[in-house]
């Protein structure tokens, strides 16, 4: 599977697939499934922005692939593909990856040595 | 095998209808049954009832129905589906023959006509043999018929007609016309038809029900092991007949029941296909009646489960692109199923859209050429096989799915392996005969019509990519890179780079493909800047290869092109190379990220014209090796500056390929180039602004071919922008570099500059004494000191009333160089280009400036000097014009204040005056100035009318006064109004003027004038007047004579009552009481002797005067006339005489 983390504008701040063939049409995947994002989060409004939840679920289906979003508060995007055929990932898998991943986020915003907004080329993020 | 063996069969996605054959009508002679057939078949809305007409001749042979199976016992059946059936119930075997007939109730022959009408029903009977098909009887009536039971001929007839022809009475009808009014016919028939129609349709859905009866009463004989497929042939057609009787709701929980049966089918690869075109077929029909009952997510689940249970049905390895193609077509048929339904009215969301079926039918399709392209690459020599096993006796299949060198086999075990290798090999053959781009493109395009609606600009743009892809797979290059061409901003504006690069390698492979000079260069810019994405030997690949261009060779082919195409391409490489001309492009490098980039910054943000302007063009290349350029120039706003900032170097061609990192004009990758240039102002730009509008790096030479990099503006690109962000929010410490060299990211862009004048070298001063007073010359001391160190001409002043300010201030603010007068209208309130003559250096120059303020408040005064000098800046001689402006800030005020008083000649305060008694006129100005005032004269102008102590003089009054702050000077005058001047509204008596300056002005400053118009006066007739004469002050106990003068002034004459009245401190002789009368005009005088009693300031006795004809005129008014009061001095011991002379 592979997962991402884009930003307010979009560009892709970290990607990272396993395998690592094909990696171009999963970049694609990602990069389409930011129209569903962007339109979830037009949606959400301004309305309930503390309370909100953060994991939008599933972006939308492909034959072969399901696409999970998430969205900080910052919104900073993550999206994660995962294959349909693994069913050991329920919906509360999904999520609690996109909370560590999103704690790892956190970590890397946190070192003062990097600057925000530069593509994360450091260690790999955990999940 | 066409490519349309995946659709769908057209009997299959039409929306069944009753089909119901009209037969005895003459459509092409007779007009009333062409009417009748008009008025059927035309306009066949949707509310009407859904039967499908058609006229056949009475004698129409019908389909043939096979005698019926009593036992299915030996019964096996060939395969699921007939290819004809659903057709033979749609257009072939009608649910009703209806016979038309003209015949009247009255008609003479009527046995004849009856047994004509019994023997056409029995012809069509005859035809339908066997078939439960309902037959009725129309009677075209020439006669309105009488309501229903009046007509005992009618009724009787009926009866007798429904006998002859077997029928019973619900299948006799009557269509009455009228011959003469055609109008009427249809519109007559068109009721009738409505009902007719309506009857039809009954009639009809009794046949289906009759049939679905049939269809399952068969279920009973069939046994699970021999019949599987009849289990489904007859669920299927229970459906479809439901279907046809429009009762879909059990139409489609029959086609689900089916649906199930069929994935119960054995299934082995022998049947493979035929199970999956079935299962294709009922699920296009549950789907399609889903979106008709509106339950659109019942459809989506359906789909879903029907894609899950076929997925992976792929049947023979050999014929797997078969099952791609078929998956394809689902997916296809499914958007366009969602599409319509959309159409019709149901809403689709972001996430939930046929642009998805299109995009996964595009997927199958390209998967389809994949496999196609591996299992149908044949050896050209390899024959196609014969005889064509694909070849049929009457040209199609009996059965849905099979294959047709096996038709109704159902064994799984192949009997003859050699005729299966020949129908696997011709299906091979005619499958890479199929042209798979256009499949893949058009469901690509559906797709993308679809995502542009719901709001997914990303999956447009990949979609569109892939478009392009295929096209490039097709070979049409153009329109690949015109696709490419199209989304590729888009990609690079969200900097996703990895599929930024891979979309402008292929379009870099068609660019090369087509020998697109300007494309070619420009892909390759790309490739090689930072944004790519691609592998350092690759971009050296690259970058050799536009080297070579550049040199007019032709570059290497890209990596995995087309064989033949490359040579194609080579070709034309060969031609472009020969071609002379069109050498030069011109890329705007703005928009993409370039493998060079530049920035341009002016050292500072403005320039004095007699420094020269420096700016510095920084270029950095990304490129893996050095790259040698031509020529670098830059573009201003004003162009006059263009020729001054050039760099170039005539070059060996053979040395763009010396790797050699020396020299000016080489970028060696990843070091900053900085390229300073400087030039001298034009003085006419002063004041203005000089920007950069262009950066052109010129790679190659004009002699091979060369390319121009233009940038707008001072340099950046497309990524630049935010790199530039990210370098500014960046808090790293970076690493000082070794020489001159700058971090690349620390340059910012500075691409305009100002020019501003020559600092001035001189000294201007203001010497005045604030405020100004009102209309006063005010006079300001300009001083000008030169501090230049060589002559300076061309001085000119300008001062005034600084512009900009409130209009009206211009209109009451006067400037002049000139104190000796005082300024009128007509002087400016700036005066501007006064010319002075040159000034030598350190001479100094004093200018008194006048300004008169007609009104109080602060003003703003400018005084501006400007002057030439001469000057060389870089060895260039200039003329700089310069100047030094001053502004001060005055605030007028008021000189004085000034009190008009009128009093009577007691010294009161009067409101009124009255006509011919004498009244004081009091002017008083008291200074409000902080500076003494010289106040010269004032004179008074009165009306010619009105008498005025002292008399008015030319000269006025000489004052010669000087006021300080705060004390105030007095002018009294006498005054009396003549009776002509009493006037009800009041009259304006005149005007005092003053003339005064300041006492601090010089003897040539004139003195101004003030004018103060006096306060109107209320002058009013009195009809009586009095005057009293006595001493100014008596004595005790000496007499004081007084005289009382009474002047009628009336035209009358009055009556008067008189008395006095006695006071303490007085003893009196006189008249006490008295009655009298005076002429008009006249005067009466009175005389009484007062004899003081007491000493001191006395009440005098008052007298009392009443008119009787004006019973207003009181003795009140009177005694403000008279004086009250005398002093009264004691008795002196001696001297007393005197003062009685005196008195």
């Amino acid at each position: 599977y592979l997962q991402c983390v884009s930003d307010l504008a979009n560009y892709p701040l970290y990607i990272r697939s396993i395998p690592t063939e094909n990696q171009l049409k999963f970049h694609y995947t990602v990069h389409t499934s930011l129209d569903v994002v962007d339109e979830k989060i037009a949606a959400m409004g301004k309305a309930l922005v503390d309370q909100r939840e953060l994991y939008l679920g599933l972006l939308y289906p492909t034959e072969d692939y399901k696409v999970y979003g998430y969205v900080t508060n910052s919104k900073v995007k993550f999206v994660m593909v995962v294959d349909s055929s693994n069913t050991a990932l329920r919906d509360n898998e999904i999520r609690s990856m996109f909370r560590k991943l999103h704690n790892s986020y956190t970590d890397v915003m946190c070192n003062p040595f990097y600057n925000p907004g530069d593509t994360i080329q450091s260690r790999p993020l955990c999940v | 095998m066409s490519p349309t063996q995946w659709d769908f069969p057209v009997e299959l996605c039409c929306r069944p209808m009753a089909f119901v054959t009209l037969t005895g009508l003459d459509v092409t002679y007779n007009a009333i049954h062409r009417a009748i057939w008009d008025a059927f078949c035309a306009n066949r809305r949707a509310d009407r009832v859904p039967i499908s007409f058609k006229v056949l001749p009475g004698d129409h042979e019908y389909p043939k129905c096979r005698t019926k199976r009593t036992s299915y016992e030996w019964y096996i059946p060939k395969g699921i589906l007939k290819t004809g059936w659903m057709n033979k119930h749609l257009n072939l075997v009608p649910a009703l023959v209806v016979v038309f007939y003209e015949l009247d109730w009255d008609e003479g022959q009527w046995k004849e006509k009856q047994s004509e009408c019994a023997t056409r029903v029995e012809i069509v009977r005859q035809s339908l043999q066997g078939r439960n098909t309902k037959v009725a009887v129309v009677l075209i009536q020439k006669k309105t018929p009488l309501p229903p039971g009046e007509d005992m001929i009618a009724s009787e007839r009926a009866a007798a007609l429904c006998n002859a022809c077997d029928l019973s009475g619900k299948s006799l009808f009557v269509l009455p016309h009228t011959d003469h009014l055609v109008g009427y016919i249809i519109r007559c028939s068109d009721q009738q038809r409505i009902r007719l129609e309506n009857a039809f349709y009954e009639h009809a859905q009794t046949y289906y029900y009759t049939e679905i009866r049939r269809v399952k009463s068969h279920k009973e004989f069939l046994n699970k092991t021999t019949h599987q497929l009849l289990f489904v042939r007859h669920q299927f057609k229970i459906a479809f007949f439901s279907e046809l009787k429009q009762d879909t709701q059990n139409s489609l929980k029959n086609y689900r029941t089916a649906y199930n049966l069929v994935h119960e089918l054995r299934s082995h690869e022998t049947n493979m296909l035929e199970i999956k075109t079935m299962a294709g077929f009922i699920n296009y029909k549950i789907c399609r009646l889903c979106f008709q009952h509106n339950t659109p997510l019942d459809a989506i689940a359906q789909f879903r489960k029907h894609i899950d249970l076929c997925k992976k049905k792929i049947g023979s390895a050999e014929l797997s692109f078969e099952h791609a193609a078929w998956m394809s077509k689902q997916f296809q048929a499914f958007g366009d199923l969602f599409d319509d339904a959309i159409k019709m009215g149901l809403t689709a969301i972001q996430t939930q859209n046929p642009g998805f079926y299109y995009q996964q039918a595009a997927y199958y399709a390209q998967e389809r050429k994949q496999l196609a392209g591996v299992l149908c690459n044949h050896d050209p020599a390899v024959p196609y096989p014969s005889p064509d096993p694909l070849e049929t006796p009457n040209g199609v299949l009996d059965f849905y799915g099979q294959r047709a060198w096996r038709q109704g086999i159902l064994s799984f075990d192949l009997a003859d392996l050699e005729k299966e290798k020949a129908g696997i090999l011709a299906l091979q053959q005619k499958e890479g005969e199929v042209v798979h781009s256009e499949l893949i493109i058009s469901l690509l395009s559906s797709a993308v019509a679809q995502f542009k609606k719901y709001k997914c600009p990303r999956m447009k743009s990949h979609l569109m990519v892939q478009m392009g892809e295929e096209y490039y797979y097709a070979k049409d290059y153009s329109k690949a890179l015109k696709l490419l061409d199209y989304v590729m901003c888009d990609y690079r504006t969200e900097r996703w780079w990895t599929l930024h690069t891979s979309i402008l390698t292929t379009a870099l492979k068609c660019a090369y493909l087509m020998a697109q000079l300007k494309d070619y260069i420009t892909y390759s810019l790309e490739l090689l800047g930072r944004a790519s994405t691609l592998k350092e030997d690759q971009k050296s690949r690259i970058e050799k290869n536009l080297i070579k261009v550049l040199m007019n060779e032709s570059p290497e082919a890209e990596p995995d092109c087309d064989v033949s195409m490359v040579k194609a391409a080579q070709r034309l490489w060969t031609d472009r190379v020969s071609l002379a001309g069109s050498n030069l492009f011109t890329v705007e490098v703005q928009d993409f990220v370039p493998f060079v980039q530049c920035k341009a910054k002016f050292m500072s943000p403005s320039f004095h014209v007699d420094t020269p302007v420096e700016f510095y063009v920084y270029l950095k290349a990304d490129c893996p090796h050095p790259v040698r350029f031509s020529k670098l120039c830059v573009g201003f706003s004003n162009q006059e500056y263009n020729q001054f900032c050039v760099v170039e170097e005539q070059y060996q061609t053979s040395d763009v390929l010396e790797h050699s990192a020396q020299g000016t004009m080489c970028l060696v990758p990843g070091k900053t180039r900085k390229f300073t240039f400087k030039f001298v102002a034009k003085t006419e730009d002063v004041g203005k602004k000089i920007e950069i509008t262009s950066v052109d790096l010129i790679l190659g030479s004009e002699t091979t071919r060369c390319v121009i990099l233009n940038w707008r503006g001072g340099g950046g690109d497309a990524a630049s922008g935010h790199e530039a962000v990210q370098a500014a929010r960046s808090f790293r410490r970076r690493p000082k570099l070794p020489g001159n060299d700058v971090h690349w990211d620390s340059i910012m862009i500075q691409a305009s500059t100002m020019i501003i004048s020559r600092v001035p070298k001189i000294s201007v001063q203001l010497r005045h004494e604030p405020p100004a007073l009102c209309n006063e010359m005010y006079r300001l001391m300009i001083s000008i000191q030169s501090q230049e160190d060589t002559v300076i001409r061309d001085v000119k002043l300008t001062a005034g009333l600084k512009p900009g300010q409130d209009a009206n201030l211009t209109q009451k603010t006067l400037v002049t160089l000139h104190g000796g007068e005082v300024c009128d209208d007509s002087t400016p309130a700036l005066l501007t280009d006064i010319p002075i003559k040159g000034l030598q250096p350190g001479e100094k120059l004093d200018m008194p400036l006048f300004i008169r303020c007609g009104t109080v408040g602060p003003r703003v005064f400018l005084v501006y000097v400007s002057y030439l000098i001469d000057t060389s800046v870089e060895g260039k001689e200039i003329v700089c014009k310069c100047h030094r402006d001053e502004t001060v800030s005055i605030e007028t005020m008021y000189p004085f204040i000034v009190n008009v008083e009128f009093n009577s000649m007691k010294l009161e305060r009067l409101d009124h005056i009255y006509a011919d008694v004498p009244f004081l006129l009091l002017v008083e100005f008291r200074s409000a100035s902080p500076w003494p005032l010289s106040l010269e004269s004032g004179k008074l102008q009165m009306l010619p009318s009105i008498y005025c102590l002292p008399k008015d003089e030319s000269e006025g009054n000489r004052l010669g006064v000087v006021l300080k702050t705060t004390e105030a000077l007095g002018d009294i005058f006498c005054v009396r109004c003549p009776q002509s001047t009493v006037n009800p509204n009041g009259l304006a008596p005149g005007s005092y003027t003053l003339s005064w300056k300041r006492s601090s002005a010089g003897e040539d400053v004139p003195a101004v004038t003030s004018v103060i118009s006096l306060p109107h006066l209320m002058v009013e007739g009195l009809p009586l007047h009095i005057r009293a004469a006595l001493p100014p002050f008596g004595r005790v106990r000496e007499p004081l004579p007084v005289r009382y003068c009474l002047e009628n002034k009336t035209n009358l004459v009055q009556d008067l009552e008189i008395s006095m009245e006695p006071s303490d401190a007085f003893m009196f002789s006189g008249l006490k009481q008295i009655r009298l009368q005076i002429l008009p005009g006249a005067v009466h005088k009175m005389l009484y002797n007062y004899y003081p009693l007491m000493a001191g300031y006395q009440l005098l006795p008052s007298l009392n005067i009443n008119l009787l004809r004006i019973p207003d005129y009181t003795s009140d008014l009177l005694k403000r006339f008279l004086p009250t009061h005398i002093f009264v001095k004691p008795q002196g011991r001696q001297g007393g005489e005197d003062s009685i002379d005196a008195a």
